[in-house]
């Protein structure tokens, strides 16, 4: 049964009564440390940090809009073997989403994890982050989260939410352990805390909180604001199908491309230990350029580029969770997570998968069944 | 135009599976059975090692189609590569139409050791089924 409880705000500051309520978990038994945004004390960046003394979470910022990294891929590096004690980690539901997908492939475990989740409230992109926090510095976060809800998220002073965070439908996560609610809620007064899961529920029992229920106006907040992603998604499905739905036009969404790769390092969910792009496999002998470029006139260097997309499309599409860093890391500003986002829609579809909703759904390529896709084989009529 | 795609003759890259397509193909050529010389056989193990990239690959360098061909259901020599590949076909006729390939350019099919006869006819269909799309985009277009 779930638990709903709630955290009391004083002086207006979410983030101090968020902080409190990490400190409590930090000073349980069971939790030895908490994952958390933080801003680091040399800059006014956030980044994840594992902190273990209680005292040390002064500066935690889960609600800053900065998302430098999915922080799936490091649950994944501190979970991929037993660590001999239980961490708490706090996440956006999208980098849950993606851890989950990283556990169906074995590279990472959720037995000695706390999943915490808030609403979440989007991002900027890196670089409008870094313009945005040295403007209003310390204020930042207490600007961006009072706007947000207050239904202000498409301009926000200039700064302006990333795509992948306009056009995302789930800013509510449903498979973290505990759930801190904001949407519909009375944030001056108070946070909203959830179990999602059984191991929630017995960990919110021993924190003691004081039990209310759920106010009736935050499925209605919550419906609205899901209502608002759908439709900018499906206008950014559209206009992006539009622009790639042929070779030349694709080859054109990606003229900027420099074979970099970033895309695929900022992939919480490019799961190779090795990217075969980065192997002997496309170093290509010097004479085979020449060979190329005698038999069509012309190669574009470096090669390969096209060839790249389709295939990091056919590895992850069925896994990709819409976090948008592909975008975020891409040096030269190309749409990737746009493009990334409309084919993987299509292939999660056809496979009736839905990624990082839940352990139990298998990877469409890991699983086959004798009576399946009859239309795919044969010439058709 | 109709002229134009008369004297159309495209290439087909085909992998085919060594234990039931190849041997088909094999028993084709011993039968004394003509198909048309615009398939290239790429004799592979089984379908199930036909990597989602070696027929990206093929599409990018201009092939106007291409098949994957092996043992019929329960006969795969290593049990159930045909299944993995059908999954692969499927996700890559999912993924190459969004970027104007057509998916009729992609082709599964299920052909026995002994169905040489079968072999020939399913390689002429597939040849006139792919002059009918005429010219794939991949030879027309300038890829990066």
């Amino acid at each position: 049964m779930a638990t709903t409880a709630k955290i009391n705000v004083s002086g207006n500051d979410v983030l101090e009564a968020l902080r409190g309520f990490f400190k409590d978990i930090l000073k349980t038994d069971d939790i030895k440390a908490i994952l958390v945004p933080q801003h680091l004390p040399m800059k006014d960046m956030v980044m994840p940090a594992l902190v273990a003394d209680p005292d040390q979470l002064d500066n935690a910022d889960p609600l800053a809009p900065a998302f430098p990294i999915n922080t799936a891929k490091i649950v994944s590096r501190l979970t991929r073997k037993p660590m001999g004690a239980k961490i708490a980690a706090v996440m956006r539901p999208c980098e849950i989403r993606a851890f989950v997908e990283l556990a169906k492939l074995k590279q990472g475990r959720s037995d000695e994890l706390l999943i915490i989740t808030t609403d979440c409230l989007g991002a900027f992109q890196n670089r409008n982050y870094r313009r945005y926090v040295e403007r209003y510095g310390i204020e930042s976060t207490l600007r961006f989260y009072q706007s947000v809800l207050d239904g202000n998220i498409a301009e926000m002073e200039g700064a302006d939410l990333a795509s992948a965070c306009k056009s995302c439908e789930i800013p509510v996560a449903s498979n973290a352990d505990i759930c801190v609610g904001l949407f519909g809620v009375d944030v001056d007064d108070h946070l909203l805390v959830q179990s999602q899961t059984e191991a929630g529920t017995n960990f919110l029992n021993q924190l003691k909180l004081a039990e209310i229920p759920e106010p009736s106006s935050r499925r209605d907040a919550i419906t609205a604001l899901v209502a608002q992603r759908k439709a900018y998604r499906d206008e950014m499905f559209a206009s992006t199908r539009e622009a790639t739905n042929s070779l030349q036009k694709m080859t054109a969404y990606f003229a900027n491309c420099v074979n970099c790769y970033n895309c695929r390092v900022a992939c919480p969910v490019c799961y190779c230990k090795e990217c075969v792009f980065v192997t002997d496999v496309f170093n290509h002998d010097p004479c085979q350029y020449l060979r190329w470029a005698n038999r069509k006139g012309l190669i574009k260097m470096p090669t390969d580029t096209i060839f790249f997309h389709l295939t990091r499309l056919v590895h992850m599409s069925t896994a990709c969770v819409g976090c948008g860093q592909c975008s975020n890391a891409c040096p030269n500003d190309i749409p990737v997570m746009e493009l990334f986002r409309t084919v993987a829609r299509v292939t999660q579809q056809a496979f009736n998968y839905q990624a990082g909703k839940s352990l139990e759904q298998d990877p469409p390529l890991s699983v086959f069944y004798e009576d399946e896709f009859p239309e795919v084989v044969g010439l058709g009529v | 135009m109709e002229g134009c795609m008369q004297d159309f003759e495209p290439t087909i890259i085909a992998f085919v599976c060594n234990w039931c397509t190849y041997t088909a193909a094999d028993l084709a050529g011993t039968s004394r059975l003509h198909y048309p010389k615009n398939i290239r056989l790429i004799r592979i193990m089984c379908t199930g090692m036909v990597d989602p990239q070696y027929i990206i690959k093929a599409f990018l360098e201009g092939a106007d189609g291409v098949l994957v061909s092996g043992c019929h259901p329960g006969d795969c020599h290593y049990i159930n590569g045909n299944f993995k590949a059908r999954r692969r076909i499927k996700l890559l006729k999912e993924i190459l139409p969004q970027f104007g390939f057509e998916a009729e350019r992609l082709k599964l099919t299920w052909i026995g050791a002994s169905d040489g006869i079968q072999f020939a006819e399913i390689m002429q269909r597939l040849v006139a089924k792919v002059k009918d799309l005429g010219p794939s985009q991949a030879k027309l277009v300038m890829v990066v």
